[in-house]
């Protein structure tokens, strides 16, 4: 077998998230060429055969998500990666694998949009569509990694909650996160959770919309398991103009999530319970962060953050409770305000809530940027 | 000893949905008998993905066997990763016109090309039926629609020829009025290795019969038969005088490397560089 041996690295993102995969157990990818995601599938096209697992290239977004959830069906961990433009291609059957607790990955490597944008620079303007891209109603697990390290490690992470909660998981990459390349370590299996899914034992009949998470069989199994988008109930029986069935099963799947979101959520805070000023910042933009801090506390300002590694589920209690304390919550992005709303939501009126937005040519928000924002604040307040 | 044939056993106690002179039921009939003569007492060995339209219900949920019903047009990527995954089951596919060569075609086209080893069996009643008579990619010219009030005005695709040149390895069409041949066409289908195709010219009294004045499915097999000609009549015969006929009989029967028989092969020379780090 060729999994990465245990040891220190230098690895660029992308390739990252895909010898992640190849960690989590990862068997087959199927993509679409994009930047600045298309390293993934390059890598995973000479790794994950070297690994027992199959790769093609599709025709198109919808065939490899596509070709991504039939295999997930077989029993295979599976995963695609994409950028805006395919994200929102993807959006049909992410809302697919959702209605069909198909546990899959989908690494969307964020880029400057709307459209074609500005395809080979940074942004930060996918987190809404990663929560609401799908239509109707949904629940959403998005993770967003801020170094190669963790392009690595919540790929892995991505595909556990994938196959714990039977549902997609995006892992919310950007551009910059996904480009560079810097020192990283790979652990030792023995070191490294892998989740599995649940599977039916041979007399069960229920696979759909369960209070707890279903089991889930594989097709060539003899479960005889029929699969549908449409409002089915728990044997996977289309009911399609039931309103008790509908309820029934939506109200459960979006439950599914919400009710395991103190067990979902992962952030890394620092002096959350005591500062003036507050930062809730995600990806690219918190490497600027961690400086800005140090920069203010060389100027004796207290300032504490939250870096969300879970956007979605959004941990909301963690926002207010630090919110008590700040004076300030600034909310820094890659686009013209997003979580920005959701931070405001959590806060409830606690603190002042401020952005600061950045779009265009991929330019991060700097350290100075940030510095001069917190500094103003304080003033201010 | 093959038991005789009984459709039921390949069933779910389940009243089928399909309205009176569907097409569906005679393809999901031609289909089960096909597997009865081929020696499967069950669908045990058969994995059935399908889209939206009405005959994506053909096998979900009603066939006793796993049956994935995926979105508009996405049934050929998802059998696809089905069968690279189980290349010991027969992956087959269940759609109709609009779904397999209207919004899913890209997906039909590569999947022929390719050679991809799974059996798409088109359900073509040359209309959207599901939502109620728009026009369909295979509509015949100048038939009013309910988004063609005047006459569609875009000529039809002939998907079969497609498939065939696009490098599938199998591909006939018939319509329902040719149970025997139909049935025959999706025997051959189950056995062949590679991409094989079906076009089944298939009636729909009241979205399609309706709009060309027949309302039962004995006017519109009348039809069938009446227009039908088969492929060595057509060749004599000119692009004019062709409009409008349903040319029937076996378009491609080759043999032609698979894909997965070319990734296996891809697969072995990963393997050795794997070694070799």
């Amino acid at each position: 077998m060729a999994k990465p041996l245990a040891g220190t690295y230098f690895w660029q993102g992308n390739e990252a998230s895909a010898e992640g995969a190849i960690v989590a157990g990862c068997r087959f990818f199927a993509g679409y060429p994009i930047t600045p995601a298309s390293e993934i599938l390059e890598h995973m096209a000479f790794r994950l055969p070297q690994n027992g697992g199959i790769v093609v290239q599709m025709e198109d977004e919808m065939a490899a998500l596509g070709a991504v959830i039939g295999a997930s069906w077989t029993g295979a961990k599976a995963m695609t990666a994409t950028s805006g433009p395919g994200f929102s291609l993807m959006q049909e059957l992410l809302g697919y694998a959702f209605m069909t607790e198909t546990p899959c990955v989908v690494v969307d490597v964020q880029r400057a949009g709307p459209s074609t944008g500005q395809a080979t620079k940074c942004g930060q303007g996918d987190v809404m569509q990663a929560r609401w891209g799908i239509h109707g109603d949904h629940a959403s697990i998005v993770l967003s990694p801020n170094s190669v390290q963790e392009m690595f490690e919540l790929t892995i992470q991505a595909f556990n909650l994938a196959e714990t909660y039977r549902t997609p998981v995006v892992l919310l990459a950007d551009e910059i996160v996904a480009h560079m390349r810097e020192r990283m370590t790979v652990p030792s299996l023995e070191q490294t959770t892998i989740a599995e899914r649940k599977k039916p034992n041979s007399t069960e009949k229920q696979f759909f919309g369960l209070k707890q998470v279903a089991p889930m069989p594989s097709v060539g199994e003899g479960f005889n398991v029929a699969v549908t988008g449409s409002t089915h109930d728990e044997q996977g029986y289309r009911f399609t103009a039931d309103p008790l069935v509908h309820r029934r099963l939506v109200r459960g799947l979006v439950e599914k999530i919400r009710s395991n979101t103190d067990r979902i959520v992962d952030f890394e805070s620092y002096k959350t319970d005591d500062c003036d000023v507050g930062i809730v910042c995600f990806g690219c933009t918190s490497r600027a962060v961690y400086e800005a801090v140090e920069l203010a506390e060389d100027k004796d300002v207290k300032v504490g953050f939250l870096r969300l590694k879970t956007i979605w589920p959004f941990p909301e209690k963690n926002v207010n409770s630090m919110a008590q304390t700040a004076h300030v919550v600034i909310v820094p992005e890659m686009n013209l305000g997003e979580i920005l709303y959701e931070v405001d939501r959590a806060v409830q009126g606690a603190a002042k809530v401020v952005p600061l937005n950045k779009i265009g040519g991929g330019e991060m928000i700097t350290p100075e940027e940030l510095l001069a924002e917190i500094v103003g604040s304080v003033k201010a307040s | 000893m093959t038991e005789t044939f009984t459709i039921r056993k390949y069933l779910r106690d389940l009243t089928l949905p399909f309205c009176a002179g569907c097409g569906c039921v005679t393809v999901m009939n031609c289909f089960l008998r096909a597997v009865h003569e081929l020696g499967h007492n069950d669908l045990r060995k058969f994995v059935f993905c399908s889209g939206i339209g009405c005959s994506a219900w053909i096998p979900s949920p009603y066939f006793e066997a796993d049956s994935i019903h995926t979105t508009h047009g996405r049934s050929i990527p998802v059998a696809l990763g089905v069968k690279l995954m189980r290349p010991d089951l027969n992956v087959v596919v269940f759609g109709g016109d609009g779904d397999l060569a209207g919004i899913g075609l890209s997906h039909l086209v590569h999947a022929a090309r390719r050679n991809v080893d799974i059996m798409v069996v088109m359900v073509n009643n040359m209309i959207y039926g599901m939502t109620g008579g728009q026009v369909a990619p295979t509509t015949p010219l100048g038939v009013r629609t309910t988004t063609t009030p005047y006459g569609s005005f875009d000529p039809p695709l002939d998907t079969v020829r497609l498939v065939a040149t696009a490098g599938a390895s199998y591909a006939a069409r018939w319509t329902t009025m040719h149970f025997g041949q139909l049935k025959e066409a999706m025997k051959a289908a189950v056995t062949t290795s590679g991409f094989s195709f079906i076009e089944a010219v298939s009636p729909c009294p009241p979205a399609f019969g309706k709009k060309i004045g027949l309302k039962d499915a004995a006017g519109m097999l009348r039809l069938f038969k009446e227009n039908s000609l088969s492929l060595e009549q057509a060749d004599k015969m000119t692009k004019e005088e062709l409009e409008n006929k349903i040319v029937v009989g076996e378009y491609v029967r080759r043999k032609r490397p698979t894909f997965t028989e070319r990734i296996c092969e891809t697969l072995k020379e990963a393997e050795k560089t794997a070694e070799e780090n």
